[in-house]
């Protein structure tokens, strides 16, 4: 991305008040912005909520169907979790095909609620090996502030949290749905992630637009409800020591824990 | 994604796993520089069953125009899987997994490039897959950046890569195809190994913060293997045969 003399000005702001512990917004080093959850915000789809993290804000919505499994997991629902950045978003924005920073935003949000397995695919068999339901997780980005993976993460998380699945059952080898008879979601843990950076070897949580411009290297670590670690993705043009990925792994945890609690307030969430 | 066997011991009562490893023993490495005529700088790696062709070029101008830097160079990398080199045909076009291990890869070179030294150029990274095991990515970085030393471009330290993963409850180094689909874990891990620091680190799968440590520390060491790998490889370009 091209730099302009603000953003060399606001860089030197930020590596000064990095060194006496001080963030740009006011922010302490392991805090994050307010992070406000509405759900519901899109009753066509089955699951959805507006995210905001900060100035960052995300529209996520589920919409669940009938579908052929995967050839080689045939005893599995299928969840396709996906993002993009509108071009309202962001003045540097394009409309077009996605480009690598599209693509791995989206595989990083889609990989740690798969690998957290959030959702129990073995519940949505119709038949094996020729129908199961599919559950489709769309992030739209409309606001940007920095750390999309975050704030598309939780967007999904709440949206899966609070949808409704369908019922359909097999008529003639073909589902057919089962008027007012959706369900809840078979959830089994609330994958959280956090993102923190790395600028002259001090780490932040959740960094915002200005410091996501200074950031020399960045790791996105997703925990479960266990506080166990699920999905990790290190970004950014430096590397970490040891001791530092030790550290982000724990502040991912405690940081984890507190965006759960707040999760957990929107309908369906206090389950898990 | 391969057919997922449910009959296969992935670690025996011996500790031995199911290619006849022990847990911290990689598979073998063997690396060639300087394979091909036309790049700048070129390595071979066949790292178990990966067969990995990586190509350099430059620091040359960039194209297009808009793409360089005034006050350093850019680098560019492009992961590629042949169709073939998979048991099911994969479409030549890029997939996203490709896209998005090509800008992994590049940023765990990146830190070790000195990319300072020549504004307004590009670095082009071409690495082929033409044969896929598990831990391809690893493989490839180690290739690519063997590529590097070969074609001459200044580097603050080598970057060596390989995977560590959970297999049947116990942390094991360099995790093939059959435990990457019947694992509980797999991460890997590009490390820079006189400068000490992680320039790669994904994962996928569940474990605690102590084996998660554990993990690391075992990626690490594996790392330091094909680091020995990396430098024979390059002494044998340049020096002849090297003492061994």
């Amino acid at each position: 991305m091209n730099t302009s003399i603000i953003d060399d000005l606001k860089k030197k702001k930020i590596l000064a008040l990095l060194k006496d512990g001080q963030r740009i917004d006011g922010r302490a080093l392991d805090e994050t912005r307010p992070l406000t959850v509405d759900t519901g915000v899109i009753p066509k789809a089955e699951g959805s909520a507006r995210v905001r993290l900060g100035d960052t804000e995300v529209v996520c919505g589920v919409k669940i169907q009938p579908d052929k499994p995967f050839p080689d997991l045939g005893d599995r629902g299928i969840f396709i979790c996906t993002a993009e950045i509108l071009p309202l978003a962001d003045p540097n924005v394009e409309p077009g095909p996605p480009n690598e920073e599209v693509i791995e935003l989206a595989r990083v949000v889609d990989r740690g609620i798969r690998e957290s397995s959030m959702i129990d695919l073995t519940k949505l068999v119709l038949t094996k090996d020729k129908s199961v339901i599919g559950i489709f997780v769309d992030n739209s980005v409309t606001d940007y502030d920095g750390n999309l993976f975050d704030a598309c993460s939780y967007a999904s998380v709440a949206s899966i949290l609070s949808c409704k699945v369908p019922k359909w059952e097999i008529k003639n080898d073909a589902p057919s749905l089962v008027p007012d008879s959706a369900s809840a979601p078979p959830v089994t843990t609330i994958p959280v992630s956090v993102t923190m950076g790395k600028i002259a070897d001090t780490i932040i949580v959740d960094p915002n637009a200005d410091e996501w411009k200074c950031m020399e290297g960045r790791i996105t670590i997703t925990t479960n409800s266990a506080g166990n670690i699920c999905a990790i993705q290190k970004g950014g043009e430096d590397g970490f020591t040891f001791d530092q990925l030790i550290k982000c792994s724990e502040l991912s945890i405690s940081t984890g824990a507190k965006i759960r609690e707040i999760l957990k307030q929107v309908p369906g969430g206090n389950r898990c | 994604m391969g057919v997922r066997k449910s009959d296969i011991v992935l670690l025996d009562d011996k500790g031995i796993r199911c290619d006849g490893r022990k847990i911290d023993e990689p598979r073998n490495i063997m690396i060639k520089a300087g394979v091909l005529k036309n790049a700048n700088g070129s390595a071979y790696i066949e790292f178990g069953e990966n067969k990995i062709l990586a190509g350099v070029f430059g620091p040359r101008d960039v194209h297009p125009k808009h793409l360089a830097n005034t006050d350093r160079g850019i680098l560019r990398c492009r992961y590629h899987m042949q169709p073939f080199s998979v048991s099911e045909r994969k479409n030549p076009a890029p997939s996203r997994r490709e896209i998005e291990i090509s800008k992994v890869i590049k940023e765990a070179l990146e830190p070790a490039v000195m990319l300072e030294n020549f504004p307004r150029t590009v670095v082009d990274v071409f690495i082929e897959i033409l044969q896929a095991d598990g831990g391809s990515r690893c493989a490839a970085l180690d290739a690519a950046a063997v590529a590097l030393a070969d074609a001459g471009i200044p580097m603050r330290d080598m970057v060596s890569a390989c995977a560590a993963g959970k297999v049947a409850d116990t942390i094991v180094l360099d995790i093939n195809n059959e435990e990457d689909q019947e694992g509980q874990a797999d991460m890997p891990v590009a490390y820079m190994p006189n400068l000490e620091k992680v320039t790669l680190l994904q994962l996928d799968g569940v474990l605690t913060q102590a084996e998660y440590k554990k993990c690391v520390e075992t990626a690490i060491n594996g790392c330091k293997i094909v680091y020995e790998v990396q430098k024979k490889a390059l002494k044998d370009k340049f020096f002849g045969d090297s003492p061994q």
